[in-house]
């Protein structure tokens, strides 16, 4: 499962319930599948001295954040036994209870895609140059830095 | 040298671009870092990486022509 194509995470905006609906139900097919795993990341209406967060509006160091995440999906493919891995990550303006990570990994068995998911999920966090503009109710903003 | 250097979330408001052609005085990333901090002196206030052609790389690189720069700040993604 080496030397795969790139592929391009970034979808704008919000990512839909219904594409993640869409993307399990692609898997009845793949019947060597015995589990999935899904991390969903979701925008936070974080209180910073005194506002309420009402949108992340995402930017990303586009070229470099897709060859990041593909080095990230090869280790996990490396690491884990995987069947399927989906990766998708939003740019531009995503509202509080807005879904903006999206997460997808299939095994034979459940702890591969357990372990891998979380591998991937933390991995992106800290090696992705993606950045995040939390706005306010009054359009004011701050900058997001992961913990 | 000329090199390409792009900026990203808050420090592309600090500098007011998201890119621009530097007229490089020194060598170096470290060089690099000086000038730019000089010129904009906001940045000494955070931590930030600085990326040669997409990869993180350290203040010790001495830069080719055609390099592309990215100075990063702290990540937010996910």
């Amino acid at each position: 499962m080496s030397e795969k194509k790139m592929k391009n995470v970034f979808v704008q905006g919000a990512i839909s319930p219904e594409k993640i609906a869409n993307s399990i139900s692609h898997h009845q097919v793949k019947t060597n599948i015995g589990g999935h795993d899904i991390f969903l990341g979701q925008v936070r209406a974080d209180e910073i001295d005194g506002k309420i967060v009402k949108a992340i509006e995402y930017t990303a160091y586009e070229e470099m954040a897709n060859q990041t995440i593909h080095e990230i999906r090869e280790a996990a493919f490396e690491k884990f036994d995987l069947t399927c891995m989906h990766i998708y990550h939003s740019l531009g303006s995503v509202n509080v209870g807005e879904i903006c990570l999206f997460v997808f990994t299939s095994s034979a068995h459940r702890k591969d895609c357990f372990d891998a998911t979380r591998f991937i999920v933390e991995e992106i966090k800290t090696k992705a140059p993606m950045f995040g503009k939390e706005v306010f109710e009054d359009e004011t903003h701050v900058w997001k830095e992961n913990k | 040298m000329k090199l390409k250097v792009k900026y990203f979330g808050l420090i592309a408001e600090f500098v007011g671009a998201s890119e621009q052609s530097v007229i490089a005085k020194g060598l170096s990333v470290q060089d690099l870092r000086h000038q730019l901090e000089t010129e904009y002196p906001k940045l000494k206030t955070i931590t930030y990486q600085i990326a040669v052609n997409q990869k993180i790389t350290s203040d010790q690189y001495l830069f080719n022509d055609g390099d592309e720069l990215a100075l990063l700040p702290p990540f937010a993604g996910g």
